[in-house]
Formats: structure tokens, sequence, C-alpha cells
């Protein structure tokens, strides 16, 4: 769930061309057969395994989608590619989850993993050309069984068909025959005019089994002689287990073992209740490691002074020199009549996924171990846990249940490690499940961050030149993913400058610069990553600027938008939806933001009702260019809840840290938006069938400056740092 | 120790501590995962059920407190899907990730069953379920279209 793979293909860690065109052919196709009919053919092609369908005999279609389903419907979405390619009957598909193997690897990062918005935009083409080849297949078969041309055959509903003869044979009877032929290389693609189901709002076909209980998530899963386990983590980051008396947690009933982990203790138990006893009857003794004494206000305080103490570098935009944009910034701001400078600053935020970290494993009697994770990064998952255990990566099988909620925590992969590690100690199956104060406690948090914009202004306020210096911690150092990248080219800096590195407005002169502060506390990738501190940190001042210049918002940004159409298009569509610019009720007012990731531009107003410090949040017109929607109704539904999380962000989310440890702990002190604070929603998805952009992030990094701005307005105060709580104000609801 | 309690129609004996919460009697001792763990503080409604016909969080009561009561879960809310809220869901598509969405529906359901029209108010401030993917907009819009019988 990261922007970071939005640069184009490149060479990747194991050295070879990995674009999209070089790996599409890697898209093997083929069919999982019912075990009965697989026999010959599974044993004489080994390629049967790289399978995307599954066709039963009574024609049902299961489409084995790589994409973990976090929410976001992207195994539905994979399906309807297909289900257009092959003309399937949509109530007669079904989707499961990809074995972890090779020919499912995402094209683009070369993982069986999903991050960056990328579950969509980077197979789509691929996904086209294994239903097309899938359905060449069906075909063939189908005119041989009957000895005619393959063109005169046609698909339909599930089925091949030869209306000369109308005849007509179910897929189902076709693809154990069909799954012997090899697959055509340039298979005719439906063309876009013919498309029944890409495009259209069709029902998602993981929700029934999500309105009666009935789907399962990774803390569901059952296996024969399963025990429970919950933790306990070293509080202070960086902390060890010293040592831990077991007799209070073995004093209580249904308690099995105590598991002592390098930095952590678990108890394993009959089920969830009796291990929260056992571990509630703890007192384990922990070293402190070197953070004993980090807190919030020193943080703070070390990422102001990065910034004082010019450690911010400049990052060069691919085509530019550092010196040259240095000496061009340095010349825009010089020769301004003034220059503007305001400093921002965005507290540690949490996932907070509803369902909090676990992971299941099996020790096997082979010496290896099978898991069942909610994870969304099942490539590096098994490294770490092969790792972790002292045994090769293929000795370890993960299988991908559902998610509930992930926002780019489940790209990390500790609760994974932690029940393989668990599992093995205590001889037994161990599915571990945190406690919702763990989860709090230990998550990989979108980092705390500083910036300070300034600009360079003429007499008559025109914009002559912008920089924009960031101080915060890294990602890299902390999550899995860093150990992704590390051989990649991709600097580490990117995330801590995204949005601010290419802005969509012409400011003059500009250069971005970037100060990686670490501090101690364990940082990761949260939905929008970067942008969901730079956006606030950029259209804020932009705000700023249009208010110096007398100008309106809009009007504003549309001035510095003329190089950027899509911007434009989503400004415009906001606008003019919003009615921007009509008088408002007394006590109402309205915010403008834009923001720019994973190849999809966005704008959103918000109008809230001020009363005092009392907030509410009226309405939110959104309006997103994707290019290429494959289901404008789930793009609507991600956008709203992806601008939910960055209001709740904006709102009331921070983590804090005293003593080296998170101070925040269940609920009570992570308020989340209720429905009773919640806006109305008019969403927009632009039919400009440009490239295709995510969707999962998109909604959220305009939400907390559209929230400020809007504010501004209301108060004629600017708020430059998050929560909004921490400046008075209380939200409804 | 055993205590008794009607879950989904059926009379089940659990031998557990009595300070047990519900919430993992169902989960763990009957199997009826549909009920999710969220928060085990009464903070989420993850958990929520029906106990004898009331919106209840789970996790919150222990099951000494629950004996001899009857306990509906989002497993038999209804055999097939049938339930007027679970069709309002589906048409309005509401679940993202779906992990808080069986509660909401518990909660949804007890709400229609006292309050068949409710006022958007009335709905406020009856589902106070945390979604952390957001789903609110729908989850108002599907209450609304059970409520009408659409
Ligand atoms: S788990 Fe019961 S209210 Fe959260
Ligand atoms: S649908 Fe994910 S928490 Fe509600």
């Amino acid at each position: 769930m990261t922007a970071l793979m939005t640069a184009s293909p490149r060479v990747g860690r194991r050295g070879f061309l990995q674009g999209m065109a070089a790996s599409a052919a890697s898209l093997t196709i083929g069919f999982h057969l019912p075990a009965k009919a697989a026999g010959p053919a599974a044993a004489t092609d080994g390629a049967l395994v790289n399978a995307w369908l599954r066709i039963g005999p009574d024609g049902f279609v299961t489409v084995l989608s790589n994409v973990s389903e976090l929410g976001q419907g992207t195994s539905s979405a994979i399906a309807q590619v297909l289900a257009d390619e092959l003309d399937l009957d949509w109530s007669r598909v079904g989707t499961a989850h990809a074995p972890v193997e090779a020919p499912y690897f995402n094209p683009l990062i070369q993982q069986y993993a999903v991050w960056g918005s990328t579950g969509m935009s980077t197979q789509f083409e691929a996904l086209r050309k294994v239903g097309a080849q899938a359905r060449a297949m069906l075909v063939q078969a189908a005119a041989a069984r009957w000895t005619v041309a393959p063109e005169s055959c046609a698909t339909r509903d599930g089925a091949v068909v030869h209306d000369a003869s109308g005849r007509s044979l179910g897929y189902g009877d076709l693809a154990v025959e069909a799954a012997k032929l090899t697959p055509p290389a340039e298979p005719a693609l439906k063309p876009k005019e013919q498309w029944r189901y890409i495009g259209k709002g069709m029902p998602r076909l993981d929700l029934p089994a999500k309105v009666d209980g009935s789907a399962v998530f990774g803390v569901d899963v059952a296996l024969e002689g399963l025990r429970v386990a919950t933790i306990r983590q070293a509080p202070v980051f960086g902390g060890r287990l010293l040592s831990v008396d077991e007799g209070p947690a073995l004093a209580v009933k249904g308690v099995e073992k105590v598991v002592r982990l390098p930095d952590a203790v678990a108890v394993v138990a009959r089920g969830y209740w009796q291990a929260h006893k056992g571990i509630e009857a703890l007192s384990p003794v922990w070293d402190t490691g070197d953070n004993p004494k980090l807190d919030s206000a020193g943080v703070s305080a070390r990422l102001h002074a990065a910034l004082e103490a010019g450690e911010a570098k400049t990052f060069p935009r691919r085509d530019q020199d550092p010196a040259a944009q240095e000496a061009a910034t340095k010349q825009a701001l010089d020769t301004a009549a003034t220059r503007f400078t305001r400093t921002y600053e965005a507290p540690f935020l949490h996932h907070a996924t509803l369902e909090p970290m676990n992971g299941t494993a099996r020790m096997t009697a082979d010496g290896g171990v099978e898991l069942w994770l909610p994870t969304q990064n099942q490539s590096q998952g098994r490294l770490a846990i092969a790792a972790a255990l002292g045994i090769p990566a293929e000795k370890v099988t993960i299988h991908t249940t559902l998610i509930g909620g992930g926002f780019g925590r489940r790209i990390e992969v500790d609760y994974g490690v932690q029940a393989a590690l668990i599992a093995k100690a205590a001889g037994v199956p161990v599915k571990l499940i945190w406690s919702r104060e763990e989860d709090t406690g230990h998550g990989f948090y979108r980092p705390a961050a500083v910036a300070r914009v300034t600009a360079g202004l003429d007499a008559d306020r025109t914009l002559k030149g912008m920089v924009f210096e960031a101080a915060a911690p890294g990602l890299f150092p902390y999550s899995e993913l860093g150990k992704v990248e590390r051989n990649r080219t991709m600097p580490v800096e990117f995330t801590g400058l995204m949005y601010a590195l290419r802005l969509p407005y012409a400011v003059g002169a500009y250069r971005a610069a970037y100060a990686r502060t670490d501090v101690g506390v364990r940082c990761g990738f949260w939905r929008s990553v970067g942008d969901s501190q730079n956006a606030f940190f950029v259209e804020s001042f932009i705000d700023e600027l249009a208010v110096e210049a007398g100008a309106d918002p809009v009007d504003y940004r549309r001035r510095l938008l003329a190089q950027a159409p899509r911007e434009l298009g989503v400004l415009d569509a906001v606008a003019a939806a919003s009615g921007w610019g009509a008088a408002l009720p007394k006590g109402v007012h309205r915010g403008i933001a834009l923001s720019r990731s994973n190849g999809s531009s966005s704008a959103m107003v918000i109008e809230i009702g001020v009363d005092g410090t009392a907030v509410t949040l009226r309405k939110v017109w959104f309006a997103i260019d994707c290019g290429l929607c494959v289901n404008p109704d789930s793009v609507k539904r991600q956008i709203e809840g992806g601008v939910i999380f960055g209001l709740t962000a904006a709102m009331t989310g921070k983590i804090t840290v005293a003593g080296g440890a998170v101070e925040q702990g269940n609920f009570h002190d992570v308020p989340l938006m209720t429905m009773a604070g919640a806006p109305a929603f008019a969403v927009m998805v632009l039919e400009t069938g440009g490239r295709m952009g995510g969707v999962g992030e998109e909604g959220v990094a305009a939400a907390a400056p559209a929230l400020a701005n809007a504010l501004f307005r209301a108060t004629g105060n600017r708020y430059r740092s998050l929560p909004l709580i921490d400046h008075g104000f209380t939200f409804a609801g | 120790m055993a205590y008794t309690l009607t879950v989904n129609g059926r009379r089940r004996t659990v031998d557990v501590d009595g300070d047990t919460p519900l919430l993992w009697v169902l989960r763990d001792e009957l199997g009826l995962t549909g009920t999710k763990f969220g928060c085990g503080a009464g903070l989420c409604g993850a958990c929520t059920v029906h106990l004898d016909g009331t919106a209840t969080r789970s996790c919150t009561v222990p099951v000494e407190a629950a004996a001899g009561t009857a306990v509906t879960t989002i497993e038999a809310l209804s055999p097939d899907r049938s339930h007027p809220v679970q069709v309002a869901w589906l048409a309005e598509q509401v679940p993202q990730c779906g992990y808080c969405q069986s509660g909401m529906i518990m909660a949804a359901a007890a709400l229609l069953k006292e309050t068949p029209k409710p006022t958007e108010a009335e709905i406020d401030a009856a589902i106070t379920n945390l979604c952390r993917c957001g789903t609110y907009p729908r989850v108002k819009q599907a209450i609304l279209r059970a409520a009408a019988g659409a």
C-alpha cells in the first residue's frame, strides 16, 4: 500500500529486466483442474501449475488472485478483467488466493506482494492477455471437437458456440482438452467497445461471505489441535526480554506453555482468554535498550534541529543536477522582493487495522513450516520466516487469508515470524493473536515530520521560486520493504519527499530537500506514505500563498496548473460540483486541496460547520482521475474510505512516545471517526481513459490540508500542525 | 465450570471460567468465528451479537452473566443471507475488508427491529461501531434501504 513503486520499471534485485512487457510473457496460462481430470495433463506439462483459472466440470470458474484482499476489491477486479476476455457469466465466477509461486509475482515488483496501489494498475494488460489466451484455447478445443474452423466459433456466457450449426459446449466440458494446448503468443484482445464487465460496477465476489460471517480472516483460521497464543512485546523501542518467571502464567487454567522470544514473551493456551489471562499474570523484566528517554517533545526538537542545522539534502529530480537546482532556487529567492517561510509539523500515526495482528503456524514433518497469514507481502514474509527459523525459503509455505484491513501494516511480517517461532517452541500448531494494546504499541508508524517551505515572491506577489525542506525518520531501516529496496537504485529519500518532489504547480525555480532523521521509533508504510504528510505541508502552503496574493484558493491553484491538465481537470470538477465560490450560510466554510500519487490525480473540497471550537464535517466533494477504471463503484468506495481515513488522522490521529514507549493503547485513546462524524460524499471518477492509476490510497492525502484550509476560512488562523484536536477543536460524532 | 446458554437456537454447555467473555466462548469453544475480536474492551463493536434480542458487545459479557440467555450470532441472522439487512448490505455493496461488518449488521438488525423507520440521526446515535475502512456512508445507505423495504 505505498506509492513507492511508481517509478518506471527498472533492473531489479535479481538483475533482470522487469518491465511489464518482459514479464507479461511469464504470466503463463494454464488451468487448475479437478484432481481426477488433471492427472495426465498435469504430469506431462509443468506449465499447468501456472494457472489463473480453475474451471470445474460444472463450468464454474475460479479466478486465482495474486493480490491480497485487504478490502480494496482487487480480487474481484482481476476476475472482472478475466471474465470480460473469456466471456464468462458473472454469476458463475468465484475467486481464491493464488499460491505463492513465481507465475503470480507482480510484474512490476517481481514479488508476491501488493503495495503502491499497484494490484490492478501494473497487471491490467497482462491479465487481459491471460484471459484472451485462455479463451483462444477453449475455442480451439471446441473447434477441434466439432471439426470446424476456430474462426467460425464465438464465446458467450461461459460457453463456446458455433452459431452456424447451433452447437454449444460449456467451458467445463472443454477445460481438460484446452489445458493441453499451447497458449497463443499474441491472442486477439477484446476491443474496448465490447467490454461487458471492465468499467462496470460489478458486485464484488468476496462480499457475500462478508455479510454472513463465513469469511475466514487470519484470526478465524481453524486447524486440528490448534492452540491460541498472545504476546507481550518489549514496551520500549529496541528493548529486549531479560527474564520472566513463568510460574504465574502456568498457574492459569488452560495455559500450556510460556515462550520466550528475544524481545517478547508469549503464552500458549487452549483459547485466547486463557492466553490473555496468562500473559496478564506475567511480570517480564525488560532491558530498555538505547531508548528509555525517548519522548515526543524530543523527537519534535530533533526534527526541527535537523532543518535548522541544514541537514536536508537536495533530492534531484531525475533529469536535473542538484547543484543547478540549488543555484536556480537561490537566485530566485535572492532576487525576490520578499521571502515567505512557513513551518509545518505532523505526528506519528498508527494503522489501527480493525483485525489485530495475528498469524497461524504449523511445523511440518519435513522440518518446514506452513502458515496462514493475513499478509500483503508473501514474498518477503517467506524469506523473513525462513531466516528466523534457519530453514530454506522453499520449506516455508504461506497461505493467504482474508485481511481485516491493511493500510500498509501488513507489508510487515513480524506477526508471521513470531507465530512460526512460537509454534516451533511449543511443538503444536499455534494461532498468535495480538491484543489491541499490543497492536497499537508495536506498529510501524507513519513518521512524524517537520517541513519548512520557503517561497520568493515578487512585488506583485508572483511566485519566483520555492524550496521545500523536510525532516523525518526513514521507513527503510525498519520496514520489510527496506530489504527489498536495499539493492534497488531507488534512493531511500524518496518516501520522505513524496508529493513534494514533483509538484503539479508551476512555482518557478524549485527544489525539495530531505533530512532522514531516525529517532528510534519504528516507522513504516502508512496508507499514502509520504503523501500523507507532504500534501498537508504543500497544500497548506499553497493556500497561504493564495491568501498572500489576495486570490481565491481555487483561482490561485488554477493559475499555477496551466501545465498540469490532469490536476486542472480534477480541480475544475470539484469546484464545479461543489459550486465553489457561492455564498455559504453563516458558520459554514470550505477548504480545498489537491493530491497526486500512484499515477492518479485528486482534488477535494470539504464543507464544515464551525461553532466556536465545535466542528461538524458536512460534505466532501472529491474528483479523481485514475485513468482507465475497472470498477468505478468500487473506486468511489475506496475514495470515501480513504478520505475518512485521512480526516480521522487530521482530526485526532497521533501516536506519542514517553519513556521510549508508545503512550496509546486501545481505541479510547486512538479515536476513530464514527458514523455520526462522517460527512456526506459526492465522489466523481473522471472518465478520461488515460493510463491506469491507483485508487486504494488516493483518498487520504488531500483530506488533512482541505480540512485545515477550511478551518482557516472559518477562524482566520492557520493550523500548521496536526492533529487538529491539539488546537482545541472538537469534532462532532 | 459448566455454563449453559442457547446459541442460535441450540442449547450449548461450555466448561470454562466464569469470567470468560461470551466473545471467546463463541469463537474458541463453539467455533462461531463470524463474531470478531477488535478491542476486547467494548469500544469497537466488532463482537456485537444479539443477547435476548438486544445488540450487545460480547467481549464485555462474561459467560456467567450470559448463562441462561439466548444468543444470536451473525451465522444465524438468516439461513441464507436473506435477512433484509443482509440483502440491503449486498445491494449497497457495503463491506470493504469486511472485518467490522458482522458487528455492524447485527447492530443494524437490532436497530431496525426496535425502530423500523429510523431517521439519519437515530442511525447515527444507534450505530457506534468502528469501521477503519470507512464504510459509514454505505452502512447508512444500506440501513435506510432496509428500512424502506427495498
Ligand atoms: S471486541 Fe468487543 S467491542 Fe471491540
Ligand atoms: S470494512 Fe474494514 S473495518 Fe469495516
